[in-house]
């Protein structure tokens, strides 16, 4: 590899060739502020389209300031990130970028949180010589994402995330000049868009532009309300990243001081999607062996291969972009409805309660599931069978508001029975991890042989397609596997030409699965981040004393006194569901 | 082929054609078929003359006649007098404005005599819709000499040689980067020619097209053969209709006689060249936004590296020039690289097409060899200021170049020394001022262009541009304070210093060279609160003077919000916080009791 040999403020720098001078910078210690640019180094997702400006450098012999994200270096360029010429620029440029931003950071919700509010402070900017007219559009509020497009300042991330990333081509800067925005075609609602409610561009933007539809207050108030049984059930990949929100390195496990808090703020019983994950493998383990033994019969009416069903991201993403193979995927519901579904029978029969009276609360790392609890199917009668689902960021608003110490809380345990869950249904949190904890129940059941080794190592890592072969006792059983909506895509085209011969695909919407959901906290393009909360997940799999879904006593207990059989009747009513033609929504008026 | 004892040549340029030079060709003929004199006289619509200031423009052939501001009902007279009777009509003959003496040689008018016209060589001569007529002035001789007798390195090398530059702005010597672009690897080359003239008042390019356009389509595909490329692309404007026609017109023809196509001219070389539409974006014209523009995507440029010669359009090297460029090189081929060397200044070789506009007698398009002087070019082609007013300073390069004054006027003109003195070339915008112009109201006028025009990709261009502007209009507004010139100039350096692609970084510069030029308008406005040049309205104030005005009360009951007081036969005043400054005061009164201070 060609090495390149350059001075960055007065330090000598050896660096491959091709690297950008905001790459040899770091290596010596010098950190040029960027704002637009991200890397998710381990996902190979990089924006770099060198629009805020900020991190321009001084290169001596160039004409105008060079941008350090793009500039690439050259042998004996001699840089400085620091002059009084650079920094009036970058503050100016600052400035001009303030200048048209609302300035409500007090009660901005991404007060703190915000890259645009850090770098104002690291800049030392103290006033705005710049003022002028500022951009005014309309609020976009959609089931899950608000997009509040005054506090857009073009960075163009979530536009990157959404085409290049997710290919789902919602959002695109339109308009020209000063009234340049980030927005869906014709300048529609999100609601009226083909988007999934993935979250990825509310993950990666910078300021207050896209943001969660906060449901906190909702919830703070049916806790309130003495006449309400408030349930709450917190999804697999919320535990291994809540602990950032209190100052704790990623991928520090806080199982039991969540259930803690939860049970400070009130909730009646804390319970765990882990169960109603066990329970998807469960039903969607007993699809897959049906739909398996039937194909391998040689009929042919069946659909392979068979795709899961968990995401409510990705359930969005084909019913609009792959109406015509809306029967591959499974029909079980995901776990945090089946859990919702469970509880306003089974439970509320248990309590003696009707289902009106019972508030079902989800935690999750998740935006689509917002729009997922208030879908038509998932409600009797009008009362959904979760009633809102609020994010990893906002359960954390509402330990704060509680004034809860959550370092120094004291570990406890879910409720039973619906908090019971095994190694399986933790790793559902992870790209790989449903399909796995699937073959450790299929395997069993299939063979009617004990797994020996339930590790499944070659199912999980972070490769955006991975393709493996299961060896289930003579049988190949081959598995795909895709994070990221754009690999879905990959792969569902590739099973539209018939060129794949998967007999089962897992697909998470989020990049490493739900520990990278659009509802957690904000990564700020350090994707080692998810890399942590990977391996805390699994971690959790590895210390639990039992690592198979059908194993869990309270499964088989549940099936027992109200289910009856897997893909049996009364399950197939509430635990299964069906997917709508949801293409072209788009009508140009 | 019949025979012709005269031509009538009539412009089809856009510019006569809006003056009714379509219904004049028409008349013309119908009064040659009228007399019987179809197999003698020939009607021919050519591209533009240049001479837009006094167009419609008729040439009789061979005896040069050129008649100025013609009109449909002018036909019968030249065919009967001078057609048929030989007798020259002397009201439609040029008048030197100085001797008032009649021209009839174009050669002897001041517009053109020191003209040197290569781009345009065939504009104004030929008919663009006529193959024959361009292969009857060495059309595509040159094509044929590279495909047959020059290797691909020979003719970039006489390219090279020519030292002909990019005439779209930015100055790259041409045969240089067709060196690159051949040099890059690739299954799949392009030549693209950005046809996407954005200049405000410029139209070289139009008229190029319009007039002449096998010169660009035999220029190339001589890039194409110098690059290995098999396809060309021309990006025009879908607001050039008539140079899109003629365009197409000319590709069919060329595709008929194998100068385009498979296998051209035998060689074994193909070539073939397709039309994208722009929907007029100035920064479409920025290599890197043209052909994002062509793949379908947002308009908008990117970072250089990687250049287009490396990956371009569809991510394959691409050969960009401009219109101008491509037509000087089938001369440059058939007359040699010396020959174009030997004209214009050391590092600008050639000559340069400027579109004359604003305060100046002969408005139109000139083209001169480099190294003229402003005073030549605004003096001797351009006739001088119009009324008699006193120069001010030209705008030259579009909106984004500089005004340059009095003291640059024996500047020579090439594109170093337009950098120099704060400009730039540009595409060849020339917009005089003259004495009555406010040059901070010039340069909000040009900042209102490039904030309309930023694609918003980059902050300072987005969001500065907005702020000068703002600023600009406070001055204007007489809100402006010290600080704000202080503003003014830094946020201008920091614009052109940050901005991401050559709009935003040389949109300050009528700021700055305004500023540099004419700071002491800028300190009236401001300090003082008045506009020198009397132009922007609200420094303005309307006053009557007591001495003549003698009470008819015109101004009064003409005032549409009231602002006038005063009794009949009594002295009228202004109240300056009502009024709007609407001007109908003074229009009204008959007794010139109405000024302006």
């Amino acid at each position: 590899m060609e090495m390149i040999k350059l001075t960055i403020d007065n330090k000598t720098v050896e660096v491959q060739k091709g690297a950008s001078i905001l790459d040899a910078a770091k290596t010596v210690g010098i950190n040029i502020p960027t704002l637009c640019y991200l890397h998710l180094h381990d996902l190979n997702i990089t924006n770099k389209p060198a629009g805020c400006r900020v991190c321009v450098v001084e290169v001596k012999g160039r004409r105008n300031l060079a941008p350090a994200c793009v500039t690439e270096c050259t042998e004996g360029m001699v840089v400085n990130t620091h002059n009084i010429r650079v920094l009036n620029s970058r503050k100016t440029v600052l400035e001009l970028i303030l200048s048209d931003h609302p300035t409500d950071c007090l009660i901005c919700s991404k007060s703190g949180n915000c890259d645009l509010q850090t770098l104002a402070q690291e800049m030392g900017i103290r006033q705005i010589r710049y003022q002028g007219e500022q951009s005014h559009y309309r609020e976009d509020t959609s089931p899950a994402i608000i997009r509040d497009v005054d506090k857009c300042i073009m960075c163009r991330r979530c536009e990157m995330m959404c085409n290049d990333v997710q290919t789902v081509g919602v959002l695109s800067a339109v308009n020209r000049g000063f009234m340049s925005v980030v927005a869906p075609a014709f300048e529609r609602n999100l609601d009226h868009s083909e988007c999934t409610y993935c979250g990825q561009c509310v993950a990666v933007c910078p300021t207050g532009a896209l943001t969660e539809v906060d449901h906190t207050n909702k919830v703070i108030r049916a806790l309130a309300d003495p006449s309400k049984t408030v349930i709450v059930q917190t999804a697999p990949a919320v535990r291994a990243a809540l602990g950032e929100e209190f100052g704790l390195e990623p991928g520090t496990l806080v199982t039991g001081k969540m259930v803690s808090a939860l049970k400070g703020l009130g909730f009646d019983y804390v319970f765990d999607t882990d169960f109603a994950a066990d329970l998807t493998i469960m039903e969607e383990g007993t699809e897959l062996l049906d739909r398996l033994s039937r194909f391998m019969n040689g009929d042919k009416t069946v659909k392979m291969p068979i795709l899961t069903s968990c995401c409510p991201g990705w359930v969005n993403f084909f019913e609009h972009q792959f109406p015509d193979m809306l029967d591959i995927p499974s029909t079980a519901r995901s776990p945090q409805q089946m859990f919702g579904s469970i509880a306003k029978t089974y439970f509320a029969e248990k309590l003696g309660i009707k289902r009106e009276n019972m508030v079902v609360v989800s935690i999750m790392p998740c935006l689509a599931k917002k729009y997922e609890c208030s879908r038509e199917e998932f409600k009797v009668d009008g009362n959904p069978d979760v009633d809102f689902a609020v994010s990893t960021r906002e359960l954390a608003h509402l330990i704060k508001q509680a004034n809860i110490d959550f370092n120094g809380l004291p570990e406890e345990d879910f409720d039973r029975p619906l908090g019971e869950s095994t190694g399986a249904s933790v790793i559902f949190g992870a790209t790989g991890g449903v399909i796995e904890a699937a073959t450790r129940t299929a395997y069993e059941v299939f063979t009617g042989k004990k797994l020996e080794k339930v590790d499944f190592e070659q199912l999980r890592g972070m490769e955006w397609i991975r393709r493996a072969e299961v060896d289930f006792d003579g049988t190949p059983i081959k598995i795909g596997i895709a994070h990221g909506l754009g690999n879905a895509r990959k792969l569902l085209e590739e099973i539209r030409d018939g060129k794949a011969d998967f007999h089962a695909i897992e697909i998470m919407a989020c990049p490493g699965g739900c520990i990278g959901g659009g509802g957690q906290p904000l990564h700020h393009g350090d994707s080692s981040i998810l890399k942590s909360r990977t391996a805390a997940l699994y971690r959790e799999d590895a210390g639990k004393p039992i690592r198979k879904s059908h194993e869990n006593p309270f499964i088989q207990k549940l099936y027992e006194e109200f289910l009856g059989k897997p893909c049996g009747h009364k399950s197939h009513h509430l635990l299964h569901t069906h997917y709508f033609d949801k293409s072209n929504p788009i009508e140009v008026d | 082929m019949a025979k012709f004892k005269i031509h009538l040549l009539v412009c089809g340029g856009t510019g006569c054609r809006a003056s009714e030079s379509e219904a004049l060709f028409h008349n013309l003929k119908a009064t040659i078929s009228e007399k019987g004199l179809e197999n003698e006289v020939q009607v021919i619509t050519t591209g533009c003359f240049g001479f837009c200031e006094k167009g419609p423009i008729v040439k009789v052939m061979p005896d040069n006649t050129f008649y100025t501001q013609v009109t449909p009902a002018d036909a019968i007279e030249i065919i009967e007098e001078h057609v048929i009777k030989g007798r020259k009509v002397q009201r439609l003959l040029y008048e030197n404005p100085e001797t008032k003496e009649k021209v009839v040689d174009s050669k002897k008018m001041g517009f053109y005599r020191k003209q040197l016209r290569i781009a345009l060589r065939n504009c104004g001569f030929i008919d663009p819709e006529n193959i024959d007529e361009y292969i009857g002035r060495d059309g595509y001789m040159a094509l044929g000499k590279c495909l047959t007798e020059l290797t691909p390195e020979q003719v970039i090398e006489i390219m090279k040689k020519s030292g002909l530059r990019g005439r779209g702005g930015g100055g790259f010597p041409a045969g240089l980067k067709w060196e690159i672009t051949r040099a890059s690897k690739a299954d799949q080359k392009y030549v693209v020619c950005n046809a996407d003239e954005g200049d405000p008042g410029a139209f070289m390019d139009r008229s190029i097209l319009e007039g002449d356009p096998h010169s660009v389509i035999e220029a190339m595909a001589i890039c194409g053969y110098c690059i290995d490329a098999s396809k060309g692309l021309v990006y025009i404007r879908a607001e050039y209709p008539l140079a899109i026609e003629r365009l197409k017109t000319a590709i069919k023809q060329a595709r008929e006689y194998g100068l385009l196509g498979e296998n051209v001219l035998g060689t074994g070389f193909s070539f073939d060249i397709e039309l994208r539409y722009g929907a007029g974006a100035f920064v479409c014209g920025e290599e890197t936004a043209l052909i994002h523009s062509m793949e379908g995507l947002r308009g908008e440029p990117t970072v250089k590296p990687p250049f287009p010669s490396v990956s371009g359009y569809l991510g394959k090297p691409t050969n960009v020039n401009n219109v101008e460029t491509f037509a000087n090189v089938p001369v440059i081929i058939n007359r040699g690289a010396e020959w174009f060397a030997s004209i214009g200044t050391e590092k600008s070789r050639g000559t340069k097409v400027f579109a004359l506009a604003g305060k100046i007698n002969n408005v139109g398009l000139i083209e001169v060899p480099m190294g003229i002087t402003l005073r030549e070019v605004i003096y001797e082609i351009g006739g001088g200021i119009k009324d008699g007013k006193e120069f001010k300073a030209v705008q030259t390069g579009g909106p984004s170049g500089g005004c340059l004054t009095q003291r640059h006027l024996d500047t020579p003109i090439d594109y170093d020394n337009l950098i120099a003195a704060g400009s730039m070339m540009g595409s060849g915008g020339m917009i005089v001022m003259d004495e009555d112009d406010c040059m901070v109201s010039i340069a909000k006028f040009y900042l209102d262009f490039t904030v309309e025009e930023s694609c918003g990709r980059c902050a300072p261009c987005r969001i500065g541009n907005k702020r000068l502007i703002e600023i600009l209009e406070k001055i204007c507004k007489g809100e402006g304070t010290m600080d704000d010139l202080d503003n003014l100039r830094n946020l201008s350096q920091v614009i052109k210093d940050t901005s991401l692609c050559g709009l935003g970084q040389t949109s300050p510069n009528p700021v700055l060279s305004t500023m540099e030029n004419f700071y002491e308008e800028y300190i009236a406005h401001v300090m003082d609160k008045k506009c020198p040049s009397g132009q922007c309205k609200s420094l303005l104030q309307y006053i009557i003077d007591a001495e003549n005005c003698v009470g008819c009360t015109a101004c009064a009951r003409n005032c549409p919000v009231n602002a006038i007081i005063g009794e009949r036969k009594g002295v009228h005043v202004i109240d300056q916080a009502v009024c709007i400054k609407c001007g109908a005061c003074m229009e009204k009164c008959k007794f010139n009791a109405v000024f302006i201070k």
